[in-house]
């Protein structure tokens, strides 16, 4: 039986700094290359909803019945982020085993080997796998400038359909503090740079690679492309040459676009290297994070149904520059906000989990008798007054069209006053009344196409509370 | 569906007293001081005191959920009558008239008084704050200003003006608007402002700017109403009532279904529709003499001229170019300069409106560059939310 993946899906958030901007910040020159950097309404869980919800491009929801998380940077310490990501991506609760995976920048590929694990023993199973991380590190730190944020998922399962086959996977562990975060802390610590490398990655990553080498008697620069995640790319450029790996070869992880997103690095690659490669191609990934994990891909012909559906470059290509480093250490409340106005809002965990149909799966109704849809789902339709007579309908997959909108100058928080109201109309003449979001001032037109992504609106009630919000096609295409 | 007082209710009741504070950032005056300012104005004015008022309906929005009626009782040391409290936004003060009316009309009692009261400036910060409904997430950036800019992009677009014209257009209410609150002592502000100055303001929520916004302040007003033989007795110069109307909306209407567009508002229609069928009304273009409408924005006062039918639908903007609803004009609309120079309390500005009206029909405006001529008949109208609830009043100083 063939394990492996049968989708994909990444994501990169809208925003992004210069590296020069941020050391220009600090006074200093130089700085190559991007850090992402995720809205103020995003975190790790809402990425991890995003690069999910591409992952139904090539395979039906219905057929996922597991769910792995994996991050560092949970919004809880103590709460399954996994739940709610399934509910977010409409998934079936009464068959989802829901796990989190947590601690390590390995979290990823731990959670890949746990999937691979459950496929091999039932052969009906389809883990979807999330990986995100928005990391923190201290401000004017060389961390800080090597950190980004982004997310990615895979969907583990076995059968014919297989984008790639996971031909082999194995790990070594290691007990070594050379980054790490104490508990209740924000920031990344580490050890000395040369401890960090010499006696943690470069160790780690020698001894996997001679492993894989001698137990799948394959040498390491026969791969036709090779997933390497590192904390820079001179690590990488090390590995390369020590196992004369070509540099052609060598998938970008996005550490100079994008930086390094932690736990979700080795997805990011992979779905990078997918998005790139033919079939028959063999892509070993390595993974490293107290420990290291390696496996090796198979491509297969089924590739090609993605072939139309790159997204990593979609989404470099379609983000902005923020115009302020401050505005960044404001939304990492790190340089705090001054609070926006009062909410005039409930916050009750009761109400949340009652209505999470509505306000998590975002769900309309449809009526029986007049098939009219209706946001929220309406006991009573708006139309034909039935009462009860009602299905409920799934809206966050839909592209919508802004039917009307404002800038709204002061409805924000004193770091993002800016709030684009809309008013947005679906496939169905469904209306929805949302904030919009990811958009340039010169782009917005009524008509134009809109779709659903999943953000964290406040923390009343002191939980995050998720939504949804619109904004121009980055997820999707028409 | 046609209803209300089938059996007749034009002039039966009147309003024989009337007050207003004076509005804007009265730092050193509290929520009592406000109620004690507008009651003993109406009190004098009727002839009447305290002890005389058998019923009270207030109309407050943002005192503490838990203070009912007491503010009332509390300032005016009015106690052992029913004094009740809404807080239907915008729409309070209309909402606490209309009580009032039904509570003499229904023989409960023979004089009742409205009193809409609001302390804005006690909040600690400008504007009316953000988020809105039953629901934590889903209006959680809604604010006033976002909500009813949403319909001046839907109007444009309909009627193919351009961002330029419509800036314009909204501007000319907002000039109309302060030109006719420098006249206002009791206004807020007495500003006159010009075009450009309009145009040309900070945005707050595109494309409304600064002039097109009204300001939050603190204000109040009340109007005592009874029986019109009673009116007879206490004055010459009652001022009827000769009807009013009310409509509710769902608190997101952006949720209906397909038929809202934004540009009308069945809220505003159906208020209006029941006020004119009270009132016998079939053209209100030409049957009122004068208008105090819910300038919040200007374009909510540009939407109210058509869901009112002051202007035929799409038409507005040809009214506002033609100056109809100047001063001068064939309906003159918020000639005490409106929210736009008084701010918004709240809970009073329904009944600050019926003041004007009451005062201009009585030919006894504060300052008689305001004073209109030769008018008879007037409407007064609230629409809050953002848009989602909608009332009104019809007065005149003659029957029939």
């Amino acid at each position: 039986m063939k394990i492996g993946i049968k989708s994909l899906g990444a994501y990169l958030p809208y925003n992004y700094l210069s590296r020069a901007a941020i050391n220009r910040a600090w006074g200093s020159k130089g700085g190559k290359g991007e850090k992402s950097v995720a809205d103020v309404d995003e975190d790790s869980l809402t990425l991890a909803v995003e690069a999910a919800m591409s992952c139904f491009r090539f395979i039906e929801r219905e057929k996922i019945d597991t769910l792995y998380f994996a991050s560092t940077t949970g919004a809880y310490a103590e709460k399954s982020h996994s739940a709610l990501i399934s509910v977010a991506c409409d998934l079936n609760d009464e068959s989802m085993f829901t796990v989190d995976f947590a601690a390590s920048t390995r979290a990823g590929t731990n959670a890949m080997k746990a999937a691979l694990d459950a496929a091999a023993g039932n052969s009906n199973r389809n883990i979807l796998v999330a990986a995100a991380d928005v990391r923190n590190a201290f401000p004017k730190s060389p961390l800080e400038n090597s950190f980004g944020d982004g997310s990615a998922a895979l969907v583990i399962g076995s059968g014919n359909d297989l984008l790639a086959e996971v031909e082999f996977f194995t790990s070594v562990n290691e007990e070594i503090n050379d980054y790490w975060r104490n508990a209740g802390e924000k920031y990344t610590r580490h050890s000395e740079g040369r401890f960090c490398d010499e006696e943690g990655y470069l160790r780690e990553v020698k001894i996997i690679l001679n492993k894989l080498q001698k137990n799948t008697g394959t040498m390491i620069s026969e791969f036709e492309k090779v997933v390497l995640t590192a904390q820079n790319t001179k690590l990488q450029v090390k590995i390369a040459e020590k196992f004369a790996i070509a540099p052609e070869k060598l998938v970008d992880t996005l550490l100079v676009n994008v930086g390094d997103t932690g736990a979700a690095q080795a997805l990011i690659g992979i779905v990078n290297a997918l998005e790139n490669a033919k079939a028959g191609d063999r892509i070993l990934v390595v993974d490293y994070g107290n420990g290291a994990n390696a496996m090796v891909l198979k491509v297969t012909e089924n590739i090609t149904k993605i072939s139309d559906f790159q997204q990593i470059q979609r989404y470099l290509e379609k983000r902005v520059e923020m115009d302020s480093y401050v505005k960044f250490l404001s939304w990492r409340d790190i340089a705090a906000a001054e609070p926006g106005g009062a909410f005039k809002l409930p916050a009750s965990s009761a109400q949340t989990w009652r209505e999470q149909n509505i306000n998590l799966r975002l769900h309309g109704s449809v009526c029986k008798k007049c098939s009219s849809v209706l946001y929220p789902v309406a006991r009573i339709c708006d139309n034909c007054g039935s009462k009860d007579e009602y299905d409920e309908v799934r809206l966050s997959d839909h592209i919508c069209k802004l039917y009307t909108y404002c800038r709204d100058e002061y409805a924000g928080r004193s770091d993002s006053p800016v709030i684009i109201q809309a008013v947005a109309e679906d496939p169905t003449g469904c209306h929805v009344y949302m904030i919009m979001t990811d958009c340039r001032q010169d782009e917005i037109k009524a008509g134009m196409n809109l779709e659903f992504s999943f953000r964290k609106m406040h923390e009343l009630g002191n939980f995050p509370n998720y939504f949804w919000k619109v904004r121009p096609l980055r997820r999707e295409k028409v | 569906m046609t209803m209300y007082f089938k059996d007749g209710f034009k002039d039966d009741l009147a309003i024989i007293g009337m007050g207003c504070s004076k509005f804007g950032e009265r730092w050193d005056t509290g929520l009592e001081d406000l109620i004690i300012d507008a009651a003993y104005e109406a009190f004098e004015d009727a002839g009447v005191g305290s002890k005389d008022i058998q019923a009270c309906f207030f109309a407050n929005t943002n005192a503490p959920n838990n203070c009912s009626g007491t503010p009332v009782a509390d300032a005016l040391k009015m106690h052992g009558i029913p004094i009740t409290r809404n807080e239907n936004w915008c729409a309070a003060g209309h909402i606490a008239m209309i009580d009032a009316c039904l509570a003499v009309k229904s023989g409960m009692c023979d004089i009742a008084m409205a009193i809409g009261a609001e302390k804005l400036k006690d909040r600690g910060s400008g504007g009316l704050g953000v988020g809105r409904g039953l629901n934590p997430v889903r209006e959680t950036r809604r604010d006033a200003p976002g909500s009813f800019a949403l319909i001046a992009e839907a109007y444009f677009r309909k009627y193919g003006i351009s961002d330029e014209e419509g800036k314009e257009l909204l501007a000319k209410i907002a000039v109309k608007n302060h030109a006719n609150g420098s006249l206002s002592p009791k206004a807020h502000f007495h500003n006159i402002v010009t075009l450009e100055q309009v145009i040309k303001a900070p945005l707050i929520a595109s494309p409304l700017g600064l002039y097109d916004c009204c300001g939050t302040s603190d204000g109040s007003a009340c109007a005592i109403i009874t029986r019109s033989d009673i009116a007879r007795q206490l004055r010459d110069d009652p001022i009827y009532i000769k009807g009013f109307g009310c409509s509710t909306d769902m608190i997101t209407p952006h949720y209906r279904y397909r038929d809202f567009d934004w540009t009308s508002f069945e809220s505003l229609r159906k208020c209006a529709q029941m006020a004119y069928a009270m009132a016998g009304i079939v053209n209100p273009r030409t049957e009122l003499d004068l208008a105090e409408v819910h300038d919040c924005f200007t374009i909510t006062e540009m939407c109210i001229y058509e869901d009112f039918g002051f202007s035929e639908k799409g038409a507005a903007p040809r009214d506002i170019e033609e100056g109809f609803f100047e001063r001068t004009g064939g309906l003159p609309v918020n000639v005490d300069g409106g929210l736009k120079c008084f701010g918004h309390p709240v809970g009073a500005s329904g009944i600050r409106m019926t003041y004007e009206l009451y005062k201009q029909l009585q030919y006894k405006v504060d300052n008689p560059k305001r004073q209109l001529k030769n008018v008879h008949r007037g409407l007064s109208q609230t629409f809050g939310g953002p848009p989602q609830i909608a009332a009104c009043m019809i007065v005149g100083n003659e029957k029939g």
